[in-house]
């Protein structure tokens, strides 16, 4: 029977882990970290996880020693946020190129300086580019299961690719709120043991990640990024299972509000909850108003998007980041491409908010919503919550 | 929906208590939110929790603005943080405090008062001057968001079979002498 228990949020991210029987963790705690691996390391040394738990001596050497040991054929999982995600990046790319399934959660935080543990996607969309599957969650349930299904969509022979599934910083890693447990009989029957493909093995030998001279860089490349593309479909087909086993309704891009609304908010994380709550009151003021919630950042969902936003007139899209010198915020820059040169496009508004863990409870929503109506937001990007006289 | 904000010093047990309260709405079918306010916590220095308790799935993560419960561990804070701030209307501040709940009301101009001595029932029952658990005992008697059972598993599970009937106790205790105004 499926428990329903009032739980951290990073604890339950830790008791998924386990019940995926990750055969390797890897982690360094620096700060700021989260209880997720703490609790792993716990698990493994009382016996109640039978992994290898690699307390490693940087960010760094986690993701490397995570690429050891998925060469070698294990489920591997780490977790990180902001500074430890920069540190791993060099061997980001190389985990994805190398085609290995490791799972990661990337507590999503700002990037210092100045010095900050506080909440944003700094550091995911400094990562944009990766070759990782991305994918970001809103709650604590959605934290717990799609970390499973992180392990399922990774280590899917039509994928074999790093999956990285992002949660909010303190706004989710920090909560405690009810989750749902599966039966480890259900979970088992969701993922069964990994089977690799190809591994390190002195019995039959094979060179993993060799170097890529010019005459075959592009084409190495083009497939890495043939196959991030190709994981669209299985990450819906995953979502499906994971709907159909655990009764949920997860999509690519979910959508809540008014159908075929004017207006359209697009966020991405635990501030959709937020935002739906200030879309609910709208629509009870007689507003015109849905939303957009993309579930999944990287390969980025182009025709589930459009049709999401389909009859909408105008999008205010929430960035949690800011791309320093460019026309707006990394979301919204996305969303300008994907309808570029497409009819019937819809004004697109951008609102960077968030940033640094600055709050932005529901009222904040509903005024973005006035001032867009009016047209009173900037044609660029909006730094919302900035105060002038600094 | 009820949301409640938790005032305390670092160290004094503020973030397990909102998250006692949150695993019991929980465990009794209800939803709950408990967060402590984000960012480096240090022993001694003014510290605040937040739990939310509603009947249907709670869709804000926002910080609490205007709780309908205040609940202060430490008598020392109230003339150095203003704990009613943003408090609604009708609303009560519960108190560990020696003082009586009429005259607090009276001074610091709170709608409402719920006070009991949490620091005395705490060296009383437990040995120790940490009142979370005792002053869960004031805010259940001052707000009836949960009956005092619902806590008994949640504590036995979060102390163990030593110190968590002894905590209960102490809360049990801290619900008879709860005083309102």
């Amino acid at each position: 029977m499926p428990k329903r228990i009032g739980i951290e949020v990073s604890l339950a991210v830790a008791d998924a882990v386990k019940m995926a029987k990750a055969d390797v963790i890897s982690a360094y705690p620096i700060t700021p970290q989260t209880h997720i691996v703490e609790e792993l390391s716990t698990y493994v040394a009382n016996g109640e996880l039978d992994a290898e738990f690699v307390p490693v001596e940087s960010e760094h050497s986690a993701m490397s020693a995570a690429v050891g040991a998925s060469a070698a054929g294990a489920r591997v999982y780490t977790a990180t946020s902001a500074q430890g995600l920069a540190l791993m990046h060099e061997i980001l790319f190389i985990a994805s190129a190398m085609r290995l399934p490791i799972v990661m959660t990337v507590a999503n935080r700002s990037l210092s300086g100045p010095i900050s543990i506080w909440n944003d996607h700094s550091d995911i969309m400094t990562e944009r580019d990766i070759n990782w599957i991305q994918l970001f969650v809103e709650d604590g349930q959605e934290s717990l299961e799609l970390t499973l299904a992180a392990f399922k969509i990774a280590e899917d022979k039509r994928v074999l690719l790093p999956t990285c599934v992002n949660m909010d910083g303190f706004m989710l890693t920090h909560m405690i709120e009810p989750i749902v447990f599966p039966d480890q009989a259900v979970v088992d029957k969701f993922l069964p043991t990994y089977k690799p493909l190809l591994t390190l093995d002195p019995k039959k030998p094979a060179t993993l990640g060799p170097v890529g001279v010019p005459e075959v860089y592009l084409e190495a490349k083009k497939q890495c990024e043939q196959a991030l593309l190709d994981s669209l479909d299985v990450v819906k087909e995953v979502l499906a299972e994971v709907n159909k086993t655990f009764g949920r309704k997860y999509d690519l891009v979910e959508t809540n509000g008014r159908k075929k609304a004017e207006t359209l908010f697009v966020t991405m994380g635990s501030l959709g909850e937020t935002c739906w709550s200030a879309v609910d009151n709208l629509i009870a003021q007689g507003q015109d108003v849905g939303q957009a919630r993309i579930r999944l950042w990287r390969p980025f969902p182009v025709k589930e998007f459009i049709k999401a936003c389909k009859g909408a007139e105008r999008l205010i899209v929430i960035d949690r980041a800011i791309s320093p010198g460019s026309v707006c915020g990394p979301v919204a820059q996305e969303i300008k491409s994907v309808f570029y040169g497409l009819k019937d496009a819809p004004e697109i508004v951008n609102i960077i908010a968030g940033i640094g863990g600055r709050d932005v409870p529901v009222a904040d929503f509903e005024e973005m919503y006035r001032l867009a109506k009016k047209r009173k937001l900037a044609k660029t990007y909006t730094l919302w919550g900035l105060n002038s006289n600094a | 929906m009820i949301e409640i904000r938790i005032h305390g010093r670092g160290g004094q047990g503020g973030v397990t208590l909102a998250e006692l309260l949150a695993k019991a709405a929980i465990a009794r079918g209800k939803f709950a939110q408990a967060f402590p306010s984000f960012g480096p916590e240090r022993r001694g220095a003014p510290v605040m929790a937040f739990v939310r308790v509603d009947d249907k799935k709670i869709r804000v993560r926002e910080k609490i603005y205007a709780p309908n419960l205040v609940l202060v561990l430490d008598p020392t804070l109230f003339d150095i943080v203003n704990v009613a701030e943003g408090l609604q209307e009708g609303g009560t501040v519960i108190v560990n405090s020696a003082a009586s709940a009429a005259e607090l009301r009276k001074k610091y101009g709170w709608p409402k008062a719920a006070q009991v001595d949490a620091a005395k029932v705490a060296m009383e029952e437990l040995g120790v001057p940490i009142t979370n658990t005792t002053m869960l005992g004031a805010l259940l008697k001052a707000s009836g968001v949960l009956p005092v059972e619902s806590m008994k598993a949640v504590i036995e599970d979060r102390f163990g079979p030593k110190l968590g009937p002894k905590n209960f106790k102490a809360l049990n205790r801290a619900y008879q002498e709860t005083r309102l105004a």
